[in-house]
């Protein structure tokens, strides 16, 4: 009677073998995707502005004599590299994470005003407050973040908050702050130029210090992130069915938003807002994974370093000596394989 | 048409709703013992608006409850009441002798299930991992996915007949195997009470039979309590061993279908004009709408 024949096989064969064979072959695509990030962070150590051969890259990590080589390795590229996984994670994650919360296959982490209320805050410090500092930066961004997000959540209905009013508030307050942004930086030549690169999203200016301070707090988010997998997962099949599946949707949601609050207000304190990599990465581990939060987010993780890593290399290739901004190359890299995604794979809804 | 004894019921209909169902609720209550999902003088409704008040029902235990009306006469809206969906302005609905809005989420699902009107398939969803997410509230960080997990939904699959789908993508499905792999969702649950709010809307009258007949067969032999939101009243004569008929937020007349189901009562609920009739196939009864053509104008 149906129209379209499913494929013959005996209910026992079907189901049974079918999910652990899933789930191993989910589990070597992580550990493969491990393995390429480990080669990208050597590539990222060892590919620069200045070549310096993979022997000494070697020894400038393990048998460091202070050479030239050795400083550019220890305290610029390492750094950098370090910097790139933790942030490159971080978006990954916020990313799947905002997706899921707003069922939108579109949102990016920076959808309900994260980024833009970090970036604000930032130029604010810089331009009123004269903060100059890289590690004064961070306050301010987690500020910043924190009370747009929480200003969002409100305005999109708080107790009564659906995914759509979420997405209207978080963009009306996204425009509303880079419209300021744009006003501080005109009237204000010198932070302009301070920020110039920031406000592309940059891994240049990192340091050990950066790292050491929004470590914890992306940490944090990870950890909160895998923790709500399973009621995200719930609330992907709409409100109604999450809760009569036991989810608490208040609890999740709120939760949620702190996660990203966390992983995309240190993200952006330490290199500004890097807008391609929470929108494609977790696109393409869906392709992968299938709609499965459990294994959507450490996929995210490691698959985002790999693109933000991947463009940061190239960023410092193409145009040497000079550099190109990882948040520019991430979008000229990005836009082309996202579009092939989008043609290759019906997206019309998560 | 009906039996005897319920000239009476008839009689009461007439002189107000709400008699009948403090009448009718009294009677159950003082034959039966307390019922596992009641509903107690609740006031339904959204925002200011009032869709019902001081409302009472009783669910009994191992019956197979169809709720009818009209539309708009409420019974989305108790269904949600009574699966925590929604929370009562007044009253309490209760679940085992506990108010259900006090009840952990979790526990509360565990033991009542909810077919929801819409469902979204996440895009790219498999039928087995679909029916899988039925475990949601048996699983917690500390007890993952076990073998028992996966016996039950197989089970769950089988008893629901997709199983030969669980590879296939939700999203390539018909309505019929969809609405199939959503309630194989909420058997996974393992509820011993289950909550249907209109399963059979959006499907032709070949996979509503379907979906009827799977409810019947889940409520006989597996011995669960199925409570069901049904739009066609001959349907819902035919499937129910109870009846509730709403209007306007109150509950004119419940019972077994064959008792209740009479002309007077479904033109008090529904505002039309019918016969009453015996079903050749079922013995229960058929609703025969009168022509409407002709008798409309003395109808208004």
């Amino acid at each position: 009677m149906l129209v379209e024949s499913p494929p013959k096989r005996s209910a026992e064969s079907a189901s049974a073998p079918a999910t652990p064979k899933r789930h191993a072959l989910r589990a070597l695509g992580l550990l493969v995707s491990c393995g390429v990030l480990l080669l990208i962070c050597v590539a990222s150590i060892a590919v620069g502005a200045k070549s310096i051969p993979l022997s000494d890259v070697w020894d400038g990590l393990f048998h460091s004599t202070g050479s030239g080589n050795d400083v550019i390795i220890r305290d610029v590229r390492v750094p950098r590299t370090l910097l790139g996984l933790v942030v490159g994670a971080a978006l990954g994650v916020a990313g799947a994470v905002m997706q899921a919360l707003t069922r939108n296959p579109l949102a990016e982490p920076g959808l309900l005003g994260v980024s833009a209320g970090a970036s604000a805050a930032v130029v604010s410090a810089v331009s009123f407050l004269g903060v100059t500092s890289l590690t004064g930066y961070v306050w301010f961004a987690f500020l910043g973040a924190a009370v747009v997000s929480a200003a969002v959540y409100v305005l999109g209905g708080s107790r009564g908050a659906t995914p759509v009013r979420l997405a209207l508030a978080g963009t009306a307050a996204t425009a509303a702050l880079y419209g300021y942004i744009n006003a501080v930086q005109l009237l204000d030549a010198a932070a302009l130029d301070r920020l110039r690169f920031w406000t592309v999203g940059s891994l240049a200016s990192a340091d050990m210090g950066t790292i050491t301070k929004v470590l914890p707090f992306i940490a944090a988010g990870l950890v909160l992130s895998m923790l709500l997998a399973r009621p995200l997962n719930a609330m992907e099949m709409g409100d109604d069915t999450a809760r009569s599946l036991g989810a608490h949707l208040t609890r999740t949601r709120v939760l949620s938003m702190l996660a990203i609050t966390l992983l995309c207000g240190a993200a952006t304190a330490a290199c500004g807002p890097i807008v391609f990599v929470g929108l494609m990465i977790p696109h393409v581990v869906r392709a992968v994974t299938g709609p499965d939060m459990r294994w959507i987010l450490p996929y995210a993780a490691v698959l985002a370093p790999v693109l933000l890593l991947g463009a940061d290399v190239v960023g410092r290739v193409v145009t040497r000596p000079s550099e190109l901004q990882v948040g520019i190359v991430t979008a000229l890299i990005g836009g082309p394989v996202f579009i092939q995604l989008v043609r290759r794979k019906r997206m019309a809804q998560l | 048409m009906t039996a005897g004894t319920d000239t009476d019921r008839v009689k009461d209909m007439r002189t107000g709703a709400g008699a009948t169902a403090a009448h009718l609720t009294e009677n159950s209550r003082s034959t039966t013992t307390m019922q596992r999902l009641t509903a107690e003088s609740v006031t339904l409704g959204y925002d200011q608006r009032v869709i019902a008040e001081d409302l009472s029902v009783e669910i009994p235990d191992n019956s197979f409850t169809v709720i009818v009306g009209p539309n708009a006469c409420g019974k989305s809206t108790l269904l949600r009441a009574l699966s925590r969906m929604l929370k009562p302005t007044k009253g309490r609905v209760l679940l085992d002798g506990e108010a259900i809005h006090s009840l952990p989420a979790k526990k509360v699902a565990r033991t009542l299930g909810l077919l929801p009107q819409s469902s979204i398939a996440p895009d790219g969803i498999t039928v087995a991992d679909l029916v899988a997410r039925g475990r949601y509230p048996h699983q917690g960080l500390l007890r993952q996915w076990s073998p028992e997990d996966e016996r039950i939904v197989e089970e769950s699959m089988a008893a629901t007949r997709v199983g030969e789908l669980a590879d296939r993508y939700v999203d390539e499905l018909s309505g019929g195997q969809r609405q199939r792999v959503w309630i194989a969702m909420a058997l996974a649950q393992q509820t011993p009470l289950l909550l249907l709010d209109e399963p059979t809307t959006y499907l032709d009258i070949q996979h509503q039979l379907e979906v009827l007949d799977l409810c019947a067969e889940l409520h006989e032999s597996q011995g669960r309590t199925l409570v069901a939101v049904l739009h066609d009243l001959n349907q819902a004569a035919r499937y129910a061993t109870h009846l509730v008929a709403l209007r306007d937020g109150r509950i004119v007349a419940e019972g077994a279908p064959s008792e209740v189901v009479t002309a007077e009562l479904v033109e008090q609920v529904f505002g039309v004009k019918s016969q009453i009739i015996e079903d050749p196939e079922s013995g229960t009864p058929l609703v025969i709408p009168a022509s409407r053509r002709g008798v409309g104008a003395k109808v208004s």
